[in-house]
Parts: structure tokens; C-alpha cells; sequence
């Protein structure tokens, strides 16, 4: 029925024999980078978005990346995640995996997650439910309809539930959350997709401080187990998670560091954060 | 965002489910009970008070009642179908009176050749072929003399072009109001070619005329009863087999589309598949009422395939409320047993009447009648 192959056995074969995994197994680490970005150039009608930008994440690594609008903070996400395709330049995902030639469905089946400004969940759906249907799972017709969750897959919703703290409404349409719990509820649902690298575009937008302040625990509890990239605007929130930041700016990398030494940057403070 | 909320028995509903098995758990005991009184009543009750008493006596169930009942039942079933993709998967369809009358025609073809050498020509062809002047069957009525195979096209017609047509309609994403405006068109279409006489199917005119199905004659009241009692059988498996898809996972996969098919898509899934299978699934399920429909009422005519019957049964779901299903049923028993009394006491009114039904319910009633029923009960309890 759908495109999804048969067996796992049979899909890594033959992904072998083509020379192009796309299944998360087939992702190589092996030299502690999960991501390399070398000389991405993406226009637009001769706007330069992305100029020769240069970037790699480590494997469990919490990068930020920060820059005035218009840097090509999300025009990188959209060529990480395969939804914009670079004029020049390589994107690997690991050793292997070459996501210029990717589709995004590859590319999230791959495991890259991304979280949108706005969240989007199933309004009606508890958030249970929402967790359930984002877990990681056959999702072909037939096996979703004699679906019966087993009491590990309970466990891991449970378990993810706590993570993001939202065990308390588990119950609750997600329709009724509020915008924060929704943002949680969503970084919930990409988690649970297993991803390896997670991209989030500013997830604390439109947060109350306590809010932020638990975001900001959350993702601190993320790095380790999942490399995430977060793009902010809020330099507060920043400096309070960041451990390497990276500064964009007219779609290059205009500087890299941890947190005080980019705020002592020079030229940072004239293009970003302003004297 | 929808405003209509999902069954408050399926949301909300804990990680495993606490029934002990996944069949019994489809409705609770109140559920049960209410099914199991409806299909003892339908199935059996009614039926054998219509043949074992005479008529005229007290506990009589007229043949009057048996074939308006009967009847309602397969408009039921095309309600619960109908149901099935508007309220979980947001599919509005505007042309499900085709595939009805798609399963009815095709039960025709056998209930016309049934009739033998007893047509008003005495010719082994139908009489509107006799009128005609055709000679032999065209092809496609090969082998419909066969009450299996013919039973096969019934599922199979409305299945194949179901599907084919949902495969380019879902592929090429079109949705909303675009989708229902394109399946009008399509029963439109088809409406026109089967008032046609050459396409072979009586023309305007229809199938009609009967005299027997498997051998039994059609117009006994045994013969009466045992359709009526099948019929009953079929709407109480299909509310069951619906019920049981939409509390399932998939069920869950189908509201997940009405309400934000980019986020399912995003987490793995391909919603064509699913918005395909339910699509043709739910055309199934109107062609085998048509067909349950067609041996009671004793004819089918293109008629069947008019836009407006595909829109008043989507006025039978929204009375009964969306996404409930067997709400579709309860709306499609009121408004056909208002229709029947109405236009009998005051037959230039109905149109008036139904399109004022809509509007009260759409303003007032927005969830329809078991909205409201469970509305009352939670602020009740």
C-alpha cells in the first residue's frame, strides 16, 4: 500500500546496494559529528539567503543560533530539513547521509525532527493521544487499524509525558492547553519520533518567564541524549541554555563561541546585539 | 479549527483500553444494551409480528410500517457511511447518493433478470431493452444473472471508482469544500448518463417490476420480512465495524487529518492511504444499502443519483450529529419518518420544512440530536 518498505531487514539491503540509507540505523557518527554544513549557498532571485555558510553540530550537542532577521536562520533549517535545496555547498546528517539529495519525508524518517514557530497539534486529540500518534510505529493502514498499545509503548508516552511535564493533563484535548504547554506537547511529539538531531525555531516565543524558565530546563535536559539546535531570539533564554552559540549574519557565520566570548565580540555587538 | 469535538468516549480515552477485549470495548453497557434492544426489536421482533399475526389485529405490524422502516434502514446505513468520512475525516462528500444507487443498480441487474419471460413482452430481456429493439445484453450485463456475482459488483463498482477517484482527488490534495463540490459534479455526471437510454440501464425509467429474488417471490411478506430483518442485520454490523475503525488507532489517525493533516504528515504518516481507504471503505458501505434498498423498494432510477439526495443525507448526519454515528442513524430515522408524515399531511410544505430543519440545526443544534442528548446529560451530572 504505502511507500514504506516491507521488512527492516530488506530496506537496509537494499539501501546498501544503492549507497543511500535512510534509516536511522544507517546513521554514522562514528567521528562525533552529527551534522556538517560546508559552504551552503541558497538565493533567491539573487539575494544571497545563504552565503558559503559553514556549520557542524556534535553529537549530543546544545547549540544555539542566534542573528538579526533576515541572517538565514530558518533558511538553514529548511535546507537541513530538505525543504529548500542549496545552489552550492554539501549537507551531510552524520558520515553518510547526503541531504541535498534527500526528500523531507527521508530526511524526518532519517531522523532530523523540526519544530515550527507555530505550534501545531491535534486539537481534539488528549494529549495523550497526540502522544500516541506521533510515537514511532508502523504507520501503514492496516497495522494502525489492529493497532493495541503495548505496555512499553505506554510506558515510553508516560515517560515522555513526564519529560516534557504534562503528565497532569494527559487527559486534556490539546486544543485546551495553553500556547506553552502546547510547545512542550509538541517538542513531546518529536521526541517520540526518536529523532537524532532536533531543530527548534524559537520555542520560547510567546512564553510566560516561568514558562521560558522551564523550556530552558527541558532542553538542558535534552542535550546528551539528542543534539538540538535551537534558533532564538531571545537573548535571555539564550544565555541561559547555551553552551556554543553561533552568530548568523547576512547568511554567514559572523562568529562562534560560547556565550561571553560572543557578547564580548566586536563585531557581534555592532551587526546584533548593539552597544 | 473544527469545531466539533470527538466522541467524549473515544478522547480522552487511556492507554490501554479497559475493556477486557477490544470488541466488547467499543461501546459501554448502556451502548450494549441500546444495540443490542434496537437489533432484538429490528431484527427479529418486528419481522415476526408482521407474519405471525393477521392484519387487522393489534399486535399487526402492517407492511405499510415494515417497508418505511425498512426503507429508513438502508438510508441509515448511506448515514453511518456518510458519517464515516465527514465527521472523523473531514471528507464532506456531496455525492454519496451515487455509490448508493451505483450498489442498487447493480443488485437491479439481477432482480431485472430474475424476472424471466414474466415481463409485460415475455421476452428473456428486460422490457425497456424489448422497447428498445435490442437484440441480446449489452456486455457489462454478463453474468448477472448470478446473484454472487452480481453481489460482488454491488461491493466492487462503488469500490473501484471510489477509489480510483479519491486516489487522484486525495494525490492531487484536494480538499474542503473543492472535494464536495467535485463529488456533486460526479454524481451529477452520472445522473445524466444513466437517464440516458443507450447506456443500458432503462433510461429514466430505472429498474422496476421485479417478480422474485434467490427463487422467493419479491412481493410475499415473508419474502418482505426477511429483507427487512437482513437489513437490520447489515446496519447493526456496519454501525459495529465503524465503530470499531473510528476508536481505533486509525480512527484516531482519521480526526488527526480533519484537524491538521501537514502535522500527520510530519509524523510519518501518509495520509493519502489512510483518506483512501476510509473514502472506499464508506462507498462499500452505500452501495450494499443501495442494494438492500432497491429489492424492498422495488425500483431504482437515476433519480437516486440527483444532488439533492446526496444532500439530504448529509442533512440526516448533521440533524443526528456528526461524528457520532449512530447519530447518523437517529438523523436519518427523523427526518425520513418527518418526510413520510409530512408529506402525507402536507406535501407542498417539506422542501420548506427540511431546508428550516438545516437551518435550526446548524444554528441551534450545531451538534445535532445527540449533541445535545449528551449536553443535557453532562449538565445533568
Amino acid at each position: 500500500m504505502s511507500a514504506v518498505p516491507e521488512q527492516p531487514g530488506a530496506a537496509a539491503a537494499a539501501t546498501a546496494q544503492f549507497g543511500r540509507a535512510i534509516e536511522p540505523g544507517a546513521l554514522d557518527t562514528a567521528h562525533g559529528a552529527i551534522l556538517y554544513l560546508e559552504d551552503i549557498t541558497v538565493s533567491f532571485d539573487g539575494f544571497k539567503a545563504l552565503n558559503a555558510l559553514s556549520l557542524d553540530i556534535s553529537v549530543g550537542e546544545l547549540r544555539c543560533i542566534i542573528g538579526p532577521n533576515g541572517a538565514g536562520k530558518t533558511t538553514m533549517m529548511d535546507v537541513i530539513t530538505g525543504k529548500t535545496r542549496p545552489d552550492a555547498g554539501r549537507a551531510f546528517f552524520g558520515q553518510t547521509l547526503d541531504l541535498t539529495t534527500m526528500t523531507e519525508a527521508e530526511i524526518a524518517h532519517a531522523g532530523i525532527g523540526r519544530k515550527f514557530q507555530r505550534p501545531t497539534v491535534f486539537g481534539n486529540h488528549s494529549v495523550f493521544e497526540n502522544l500516541e500518534l506521533a510515537m514511532k510505529t508502523d504507520k501503514r493502514v492496516r497495522p494502525t487499524l489492529f493497532a493495541r498499545l503495548t505496555g512499553e509503548q505506554a510506558a515510553a508516552i508516560d515517560r515522555t509525558l513526564a519529560l516534557v511535564g504534562l503528565t497532569e493533563v494527559a487527559r486534556r484535548p490539546a486544543g485546551l492547553l495553553s500556547h506553552g504547554q502546547k510547545q512542550w506537547l509538541e517538542i513531546g511529539i518529536l521526541l517520540l519520533g526518536e529523532p537524532q538531531l532536533l531543530l527548534l525555531d524559537e520555542p520560547v516565543a510567546g512564553m510566560t518567564d516561568s514558562e521560558t524558565e522551564r523550556t530552558a530546563e527541558l532542553l538542558l535536559g535534552l542535550a546528551g541524549k539528542h543534539s538540538v539546535v535551537v534558533v532564538e531570539h531571545d537573548m535571555d533564554f539564550v544565555t541561559r541554555i547555551a553552551r556554543k552559540v553561533t552568530v548568523l549574519h547576512e547568511g554567514s557565520v559572523l562568529a562562534e563561541g560560547d556565550m561571553e566570548a560572543i557578547q564580548a565580540n566586536e563585531r557581534v555587538i555592532e551587526v546584533y546585539l548593539g552597544r | 479549527m473544527n469545531a466539533i469535538a470527538t466522541d467524549p468516549a473515544i478522547a480522552g480515552r487511556p492507554a490501554a483500553a479497559r475493556a477486557p477485549s477490544r470488541f466488547l470495548g467499543l461501546y459501554r453497557r448502556g451502548g450494549w444494551l441500546a444495540l443490542g434492544a434496537f437489533a432484538l426489536i429490528t431484527i427479529v421482533v418486528l419481522p415476526a409480528l408482521h407474519l405471525a399475526f393477521p392484519a387487522g389485529h393489534p399486535l399487526h405490524v402492517s407492511s405499510f410500517w415494515i417497508a418505511l422502516v425498512g426503507k429508513i434502514m438502508c438510508y441509515a446505513m448511506l448515514a453511518v457511511a456518510l458519517d464515516l468520512v465527514w465527521g472523523y475525516a473531514g471528507i464532506l462528500s456531496l455525492g454519496h447518493g451515487l455509490f448508493f444507487a451505483l450498489g442498487g443498480y447493480a443488485l437491479g441487474m439481477y432482480l431485472m433478470r430474475s424476472i424471466g419471460r414474466d415481463g409485460v413482452y415475455g421476452s428473456l430481456l428486460p422490457d425497456f431493452m424489448v422497447f428498445l429493439d435490442w437484440k441480446a445484453y449489452p456486455w457489462y450485463w454478463a453474468g448477472t444473472d448470478s446473484f454472487l456475482y452480481a453481489a460482488a459488483l454491488v461491493v466492487l463498482v462503488p469500490g473501484i471508482l471510489a477509489f480510483v477517484f479519491g486516489f487522484f482527488a486525495f494525490r492531487s490534495r484536494i480538499k474542503g469544500v473543492y472535494f464536495s463540490i467535485i463529488t456533486q459534479a460526479l454524481t451529477f455526471a452520472f445522473m445524466l448518463l444513466f437517464f440516458r437510454n443507450n447506456t443500458g440501464f432503462g433510461g429514466n425509467n430505472g429498474f422496476t417490476d421485479f417478480k422474485r429474488i434467490l427463487g422467493f417471490t419479491i412481493t410475499t411478506p415473508e419474502t418482505k420480512a426477511a429483507l427487512f430483518a437482513i437489513t437490520a442485520a447489515t446496519l447493526t454490523v456496519t454501525l459495529l465495524a465503524c465503530r470499531y475503525i473510528v476508536t481505533s488507532k486509525l480512527g484516531r489517525v482519521l480526526t488527526g487529518i480533519r484537524d491538521s493533516e501537514s502535522r500527520l504528515a510530519f509524523c510519518g504518516y501518509n495520509t493519502l492511504w489512510f483518506k483512501l481507504f476510509v473514502w472506499t471503505f464508506s462507498a462499500v458501505l452505500a452501495g450494499v444499502a443501495g442494494a438492500l434498498y432497491v429489492p424492498q423498494v422495488g425500483i431504482i432510477n437515476p433519480g437516486e443519483m440527483s444532488p439533492a439526495n446526496s444532500i439530504e443525507a448529509v442533512i440526516w448526519v448533521a440533524v443526528g450529529g456528526r461524528g457520532t454515528l449512530v447519530g447518523a442513524i437517529i438523523g436519518a430515522f427523523l427526518v425520513n419518518g418527518a418526510k413520510s408524515w409530512f408529506t402525507g399531511a402536507f406535501p407542498e410544505y417539506w422542501l420548506f420544512f427540511l431546508g428550516a430543519i438545516f437551518v435550526l440545526v446548524t444554528l441551534v443544534l450545531p451538534r445535532g440530536v445527540v449533541g445535545l442528548w449528551s449536553q443535557l446529560r453532562g449538565r445533568r451530572g
